[in-house]
């Protein structure tokens, strides 16, 4: 692997945290432990860094899992080239700042066609620039496992997914013939051109991703706190207003309201949520009285009945 | 531009000084226990995924739009009380859509006031035996549902015996659609007996019976006196509440060696999870296969080095001297080891089509730890007599004993012990998929003869003298004789004086 850097000693931050409750502890312990046998039993895994509070936790995890080590495997970013600007600035600190090893990839074809949202509908979009895109990048670098930051309390079809999720040379999915998985032995074994997705916080909710934002003391992008920013309302969502990219429609008009957002993706396509929770604190009390699921505000996945599955039958992460 | 998670900390200006506090834990971290693992087996169309969906509901752990969208995917599907299909909450698959079964695992959280719980919902149907298998294997506890109207099926022996040997100790029998028979006493009490029967003869002394109807939500999480004033138990959700959760703590230290850091010249750790006991610096341990022995100097975490480290715990361990270890070593207490050989009985569950060819050589994978063995079928568990017959192979879905035999020592505890280091899988050379899932029983001596601790010699020497011994071809020719263990000079003494006094 000619492209990873030696292992170096790291700063141990030595911080007088409080001890992390059991529950979080033995999570973190579970995800620790599946970062060590991926990283010894593949040659060559990649991590999927997606910017979201989900992929902060992950690195977060990986960093702790080969202390004093460095993280022995790159990150892999799929831009789409409509991601919120902040997410790509956060990006670029974190890469800087924990002195990561990062690939950004962009569908060429897509590029080079133009493919917008707004043009080509959030259906092919997602095809075009996630999935077909992800699957050129892991091609590109032969990996044999990918870690992603999917947990099961996310859709109904990740519920059903193994901790170590097979795929076929093409990337696909088989959920009808799954590998028995029992206690936490997992089997790594594949044929060249297979590979596995690795799901080290398979489970945790979302509720225990904040907790332990909180507990650990995590960055994360701002656009998770409340502010007040421009927003334009369109298919029933609050969409952020200010690339200039974003061409308002007949009827539409931008106005300022105090919002945040419950998950991060392309911009376009995320629903903002009015809020008013600038704290950790305060997204945690907001989310245990929450009366809707953190992907209602997905428009891809609310495209058609079983989309997610379908979805990642195709590869998608 | 990142935003800094202090943001929330409370900041105190006392005289001039600024004392950052730690953001406050919200008031339901304050539950000290850990989730309650559980799952509900049984045979097809019992009614688990309804279970466990009234279980969501009635919890309120179904969010608004998942409410929405459920209700939209009932249509049409509608029972005859108005309610939605509560097991599309769980059955996400399209084809288990399409079919109306569960096919594979799902894995759901949800909490009461009192504690959290992971459920692991598993297809009744045989052919898909081995995702109950998967299910059962982290379990705590096991709800086991019985069609009231249909009693105890084969497959519902199935699932209990699988379930018992994967060490689950805690049961609920629901005897569920209740409901359809009129709310019949005696039809609960005859079932409920039939089952203690079998418990009994699996050797589970924990059950609960509990008459319920899952679509209706009566003894779920709310009780169904109006129905079956006959009924002053508990409900299902009051049992899983006062459930326990096994605890990992068992006597030995050990130390599956996953991963070997060394960022540099002067840092060497073995990274891993702690499968049993405890350690702190300052331990003597052994690393086997070798039996090299060394003292442990340092926990390290990226938090903080620790002073102490216990089963569950992802560590990176350092030690006192130079020693060769790699992934798939053990690192164990040395005063408490587990079993080294290349012999070993197993019970197991045969997960795929092929089933288990005598003779066939597999991969065993356990903790980090991944050989080569052959399996030889000894016996096959009737599930209508419960007695064990003789066995040549083991087909899909068999639950089996058998005989390991390894090329290389194999390292384990028995399951019963250790449910991490007696556990394993075989995973197939040919198709590279996982085709049983199997517990360790015994180890074998090499005459045949079945013996938990050893009956060899053991000679505990100092590991000088040890190596040298262990150098010479005498030795190297009768090793399944004798065992040496090394032990610190220290050791060595208090055992002679042992000897002496
Ligand atoms: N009347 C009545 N019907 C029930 C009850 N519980 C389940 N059912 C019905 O029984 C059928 C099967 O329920 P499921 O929950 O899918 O059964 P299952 O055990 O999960 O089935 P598999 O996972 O495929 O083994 C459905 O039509 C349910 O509505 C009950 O308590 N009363
Ligand atoms: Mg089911």
């Amino acid at each position: 692997m000619p492209h990873i850097h030696p292992e170096t000693e790291l700063h141990n931050p030595q911080s007088a945290k409080p001890p992390l409750d059991p529950h979080l502890k033995a999570l973190e312990n579970e995800a620790i432990h599946i970062f060590r046998e991926v990283a010894a039993e593949f040659e060559r895994p990649v991590m999927l860094y997606s910017i979201g509070k989900d992929s902060s936790v992950l690195l977060h995890l990986a960093r702790k899992a080969f202390y004093p080590g460095r993280v022995p495997f790159q990150l892999l970013h799929v831009n789409t080239g409509w991601k919120f600007a902040e997410m790509i600035a956060f990006r670029n600190e974190i890469v800087e700042r924990y002195d990561l090893d990062l690939i950004e990839h962009v569908n060429p074809r897509g590029a080079a066609e133009n493919v917008t949202p707004f043009t080509h509908g959030s259906a092919l979009y997602t095809d075009i620039m996630k999935t077909e895109a992800l699957r050129q990048a892991l091609d590109a670098g032969q990996f044999d496992a990918a870690f992603g930051g999917a947990r099961r309390d996310e859709e109904a079809s990740r519920a059903k997914e193994r901790i170590y999720s097979f795929r076929t040379p093409d990337h696909r999915w088989d959920p009808r013939n799954q590998r028995p998985e029992l206690w936490n032995v997992y089997n790594g074994m594949i044929r060249k051109g297979e590979s596995v997705r690795a799901f080290p916080l398979s489970n945790w909710t979302e509720v225990d991703i904040w907790r332990y934002i909180q507990a650990e003391d995590i960055p994360i992008v701002p656009l998770y706190f409340a502010e007040k920013r421009p927003i334009v309302e369109r298919d029933g969502m609050m969409i952020l207003a200010e690339d200039p990219r974003l061409e308002l429609l007949p009827g539409e008009t931008k106005r300022e309201e105090v919002i945040r957002f419950r998950t991060l993706g392309c911009f376009p396509l995320t629903g903002a949520i009015r809020s008013n929770a600038t704290t950790l604190d305060d997204i945690i009390s907001e989310l245990e009285t929450a009366t809707v699921s953190e992907r209602q505000g997905r428009a891809i996945d609310r495209d058609q009945s079983g989309s997610m599955e379908k979805k990642k039958r195709e590869g998608y992460f | 531009m990142t935003a800094p998670a202090t943001a929330n900390a409370v900041e105190h200006v006392v005289a001039g000084e600024v004392l950052a506090f730690p953001a406050q834990e919200p008031a339901r971290a304050a539950r000290d226990s850990r989730p309650l693992r559980l799952i509900t087996c049984g045979s097809v169309d019992d009614g688990k995924s309804t279970l466990i969906g009234r279980l969501l509901w009635d919890t309120k752990a179904v969010k608004e739009d998942q409410a929405a969208t459920l209700q939209r995917d009932s249509n049409g599907k509608q029972n005859d009380l108005g309610l939605p299909d509560f097991a599309l909450l769980l059955d996400g698959l399209q084809a288990e859509r399409e079919q109306g079964i569960t096919i594979d695992v799902a894995y759901r959280y949800f909490s009461t006031d009192k504690r959290s719980f992971i459920v692991a919902d598993t297809p009744g149907h045989e052919q898909y035996t081995r995702n109950m298998a998967t299910g059962a294997s982290t379990a705590d506890l096991a709800v086991l549902l019985v069609d009231a109207r249909v009693g105890l099926l084969e497959q519902t022996r199935r699932h209990a015996t699988i379930a018992t040997l994967m060490g689950i100790k805690q049961f609920v029998l629901a005897v569920n659609k209740i409901d359809l028979t009129d709310y019949d006493r005696a039809r609960f009490e005859e079932i409920s007996h039939e089952f203690r029967e079998l418990a009994l003869s699996l050797g589970v002394r924990q059950v609960t019976a509990i008459p319920v109807s899952a679509l209706k939500g009566e003894n779920v999480v709310y009780d169904g006196r109006a129905a079956m004033p006959w009924y002053d138990g508990p409900t299902l959700i009051e049992v899983l509440e006062l459930a326990t959760t096994r605890s990992a703590q068992t006597v030995g230290f050990r130390l599956p060696v996953q991963r070997v850091s060394r960022p540099g010249e002067s840092f060497r750790g073995y990274q891993g999870t702690v499968a049993g006991g405890s350690v702190k610096p300052g331990d003597s341990v052994v690393i086997l296969p070798s039996g090299m022995v060394a003292n442990v100097t340092k926990i390290v975490t990226f938090d903080l080095v620790r002073n102490a480290a216990v089963a569950g715990d992802a560590i990176t361990l350092v030690l006192d001297r130079q020693v060769d270890v790699s992934r798939g070593d053990m690192i164990v207490a040395i005063d408490s080891q587990p079993l080294t050989g290349l012999s070993f009985d197993a019970q197991l569950v045969a997960l795929q089509a092929e089933g288990i060819q005598p003779g066939k050589r597999y991969w065993l994978k356990s903790g980090s730890r991944r050989q080569r063995v052959q399996v030889q079928p000894a016996s096959q568990l009737d599930l209508k007599t419960g007695k064990w017959n003789q066995a040549e192979q083991l087909p899909m879905n068999a639950i089996g004993k058998v005989h390991l035999s390894f090329d290389e020592q194999a390292i384990f505890d028995t399951y019963e012990q250790n449910r991490t280091t007696g556990a394993f899988i075989l995973i197939d050379p040919d198709t590279n998929n996982t085709v049983a899932g199997g517990m360790i029983t015994a180890k074998r001596s090499a005459l045949g003869g079945i013996h938990t601790e050893d009956a060899r010699v053991i000679l505990s020497l100092p590991a000088d003298l040890a190596d040298q011994l262990m150098a010479t071809e005498l030795f190297a020719n009768r090793r399944e004789e004798a065992e040496i263990r090394r032990v610190s000079a220290g050791k060595a003494v208090e055992i002679i004086d042992d000897i002496d006094g």
